[in-house]
């Protein structure tokens, strides 16, 4: 399970260069976008001359605040080598207010592709139909879901699930209403779920629980969850893995957002007492697990620390990102040749209660 | 075998160890005494889906023969050696007194006069049923239907299980579900967190009997849990204080049993004696550490309220913590000192208010919160109120406190609101035919009798077998 030193060292090397490769792209009046290069011009100082690896990006940005994201026109993050190429809009947030948006054109097409190849056909087999019950609408997620599904040659249902809604019906005290909500949800993937040959499922714990108490999910022909959306602690997955799923549907636990794209877990194994350990889709994104009081700091394996994450393509780059969220910080994992990332959960989970909502 | 007791989940008998665990601690010094394994909703939800079987384990007794077997459950359970937890420790007697004790703050003998309560109940059953059900033949229970006092009876379960959303603070609540093995229902219990000894025992005590272990679910759970429990069960119990049991104050399917504000009234006839009963409202105060939801928490009089104060406050205000195996104690100590905290916050607070004073603070000679033994306690309060508009007048707290307020007799019934226990010390008729009409008293004891007398055979709270059980209309041609 172990990994080589001399991979973790490849990996580096990758990751150094792909940095050198992206800061040269955003940086570069002839392919950056027109935020990042006026950034420089305040900055005073050149990243393309600068930032020569990873280490380097680390100690000369600061961390990026996701505020422009929601105040600045999307136009501003067109890279000029994309420029007149129609882009996609994702957002996130927007429970209240403006929400944040990032543009895309290729990079989910690139991770969900990439995460093809870490699900098994027993449990998505090719062709089978599949059904997301989530969040759709502006997200970035309906898309990545239905491409992923696509490019293994299967068609997608859709359900969805407003989770602005939720947070807020929660937020109210409006339990009830909240309840009859996430029925309404459930319902409409139950009769999918009975009346078409649906074989893997995308969907967020909470309405993977609700669904699984409407109706015997491997009955109905599914074979493969993949989950993702909210906290997943080490008793939670195994209650999915064992009671929900009853250890036979093929579980694929990930974490990721809009900003991000796609962390898959490594498969569980005994010694991992259902601790789901995450790995970034690295060069593309480096999460890295630090001292929630001295950013620049690593904390040490094992030890619970505030994600950050640094998001690195040529249609997106997104420097030391302080994440909403905590986790614990693993060391390498076949076929992961770098840090991951363990129990994540919302920052501040201990002190105090956060609203996830069924999302 | 593991050096601490591991608690385990009780899935409708069957034990399951959770990833999620908490640690019940020595009151004093932290000291770890056991983990205690707790589940999410959603495990709830889905071993209540397999509730039919655990009634029909029930099922397959009478109901005189769950009597019988819950009488030698109280046997086991304050004599016995019983199972603790899931990695073979075992728990005398002795033993659940100390480590209940330890936990809760309870001294031994608050423990053990819980435990005899509790013993009491379980052995005297068929008089309990008796009462509650107005003198049923209980075979019509197992039968279905039958005929008894020249009319046709048939009655019906009214729920597949019974909730239970069990407090912290006394024991002895565990009484109150008791009477549903032998009335055929499975529980599903929530223990609070720091009292999971007690019902845990009593499920020991009744599959050492010989009561099939399905009809028990023992759950620690979070709140969605605990929400789940009440939602499901179709007949649920629930402690807590007034937010918690006003959501479901409107909701039949579940009894609540919050803030008793249990009171003493002395009548216009008797007030000239008040000196005779000074013990048994001393008691009423202060008995079970003033745990209890039927402890007094206010004394109104016609008059004299100052020398009543001043006159209970000299008996209780010097009461100090003692050793928890001190047989003589009278406080009980704090699991959770910031409850302690937030109580002596709230007294001071009131007492800002004009128009009340601690009668006992001359007496107690020092700070109401005291440390003792690593331990926090909260010393004896009366507070003399000059009106029962005042905010300290009607209040209920976790610890021996009551007000002492003057309103006149034919006020006092428009005032008094809501009161889970009331003495009254009166033999004037027509305050007693008064009393005995007013809806707002669940218990009434017509003289000098405590707040704190319980006889299980008559509702408390509500009657546990008209909760579970109801009459319904039959007639049948073959």
């Amino acid at each position: 399970m172990s990994v080589d030193p001399t991979a973790i060292q490849q990996a580096q090397d990758q990751l150094n260069a792909h940095v050198r490769e992206i800061i040269e792209w955003h940086f570069n009046p002839a392919t950056g976008c027109p935020f990042w290069l006026n950034w420089q011009k305040s900055a005073g100082w050149d990243p393309r001359a600068e930032v020569k690896n990873f280490a380097d990006l680390i100690a000369r940005f600061p961390h990026f605040k996701d505020e422009s994201l929601r105040d600045e026109q999307p136009e501003v993050w067109v890279p000029a080598a994309f420029k007149g190429k129609p882009f996609n809009i994702f957002e996130t947030g927007g429970t209240t207010g403006m929400p944040k948006q990032r543009i895309g054109w290729n990079d989910y097409k690139v991770d969900y592709e990439e995460f093809s190849g870490k699900i098994s056909d027993d449990h998505f087999p090719r062709g089978g139909a599949w059904m997301m019950v989530g969040p759709t609408g502006p997200r970035r997620l309906r898309l990545a879901i239905e491409h992923l599904a696509n490019f293994r040659g299967s068609p997608c249902y859709f359900v969805d699930l407003d989770p602005r809604f939720v947070k807020k019906l929660i937020s109210n005290k409006q339990f009830d209403i909240a309840r009859q909500y996430m029925d309404h949800v459930v319902d409409q993937a139950v009769t999918l779920l009975k009346h078409r040959k649906i074989t893997g499922l995308f969907t967020t714990p909470k309405l993977l629980e609700a669904l699984a108490e409407k109706v015997d999910l491997y009955d109905a022909g599914v074979r493969g969850v993949f989950c993702g959306g909210t906290t997943m602690a080490p008793q939670y997955t195994r209650y999915i893995v064992e009671e929900v799923l009853e250890g036979r549907i093929g579980f694929y636990p990930t974490y990721g957002n809009t900003l991000m794209g796609l962390a898959a877990s490594v498969p569980l194994t005994e010694e991992d007492n259902f601790s789901i350990t995450y790995y970034s889709p690295q060069p593309r994104a480096v999460l890295r697990v630090v001292n929630p009081e001295k950013t620049d700091e690593l904390v040490s394996y094992d030890e619970w620390g505030r994600v950050e994450l640094t998001t690195l393509t040529k249609e997106f780059f997104m420097p030391r990102f302080l994440e909403r969220d905590e986790a614990i910080r693993r060391k390498p994992r076949a076929p992961y040749a770098w840090d991951g990332v363990a129990e994540v959960r919302p920052f501040g989970a201990m002190q105090k209660t956060i609203v996830e909502g069924v999302y | 075998m593991p050096e601490l007791p591991h608690i385990p989940v009780l899935r409708l008998g069957r034990p399951y160890e959770s990833l999620d665990q908490s640690e019940v601690k020595n009151h004093r010094n932290g000291e770890v005494l056991a983990k205690v394994s707790s589940v999410n909703a959603g495990i709830i939800r889905k071993d209540f889906r397999k509730i039919d079987s655990a009634r029909a384990a029930l099922n397959k007794h009478s109901v005189a023969e769950l009597i019988e077997l819950s009488a030698k459950a109280g046997e086991h359970f304050l004599n016995g050696t019983l199972p603790l937890g899931d990695k073979g420790h075992t728990q005398s007697a002795a033993q659940y007194i100390e480590t209940l004790s330890l936990t809760s703050g309870l001294p031994h003998v608050m423990v053990k006069r819980n435990m005899t309560k509790i013993h009491f109940a379980l052995t005297h059953l068929k008089n309990v049923l008796n009462g509650l059900s107005r003198g049923l033949d209980l075979s019509i229970i197992d039968q279905g239907m039958g005929e008894q006092f020249g009319t046709k009876l048939a009655f019906f379960p009214t729920s597949k299980a019974l909730g239970l959303v069990m407090p912290s603070n006394s024991p002895a609540v565990n009484s109150l579900w008791l009477p549903a093995i032998a009335l055929k229902t499975p529980v599903i219990i929530k223990p609070g967190r720091e009292e999971p000894w007690t019902p845990y025992r009593l499920i020991q005590a009744f599959i050492a009997a010989g009561v099939p272990a399905e009809a028990f679910g023992f759950y620690p759970t979070d709140h969605e849990g605990a929400g789940e429990i009440l939602r499901t069960s179709g007949r649920a119990l629930i402690f807590g204080d007034k937010n918690t049991t006003a959501q479901y104050a409107n909701n039949p399917a579940v009894q609540v049993h919050g803030p008793g504000w249990s009171k003493i009234l002395i009548g216009n006839d008797c007030i000239e004696h008040w000196r005779d009963y000074l013990d048994v409202i001393a008691g009423a105060i202060s008995d079970n550490g003033g745990r209890s939801c039927i402890n007094a928490s206010a004394v109104v009089v016609p008059k004299y309220a100052a020398e009543i104060a001043d006159a209970l406050a000299l008996k209780l205000g010097p009461v100090e913590p003692t050793a928890p195996d001190d047989e003589t104690a009278k406080l009980s100590g704090f699991a959770n000192p910031k409850m302690a905290e937030f109580i002596e916050g709230s007294i001071e607070e009131g007492l800002k208010t004009p128009g009340a004073v601690d009668a006992t603070a001359k007496y107690r000679k020092g700070p109401r919160k005291v440390e003792f033994e690593g331990g926090t306690y909260l010393r004896p309060t009366i507070v003399h109120c000059e009106s029962f508009e005042h905010p300290l007048a009607n209040k209920e707290f976790l610890c021996p406190y009551a007000s002492v307020v003057e309103v006149p007799q034919d006020q006092m019934l428009e005032k008094i609101g809501y009161s889970l226990a009331v003495t009254a010390i009166t033999k004037d008729e027509k305050f007693i035919t008064d009393l005995m009409a007013f809806p707002e008293i669940e218990r009434l004891n017509i003289g000098p009798v405590s707040t704190m007398a319980i006889s299980w055979d008559q509702p408390h709270e509500g009657n546990m077998f008209e909760f579970l059980w109801k009459r319904r209309s039959i007639e049948r041609a073959w």
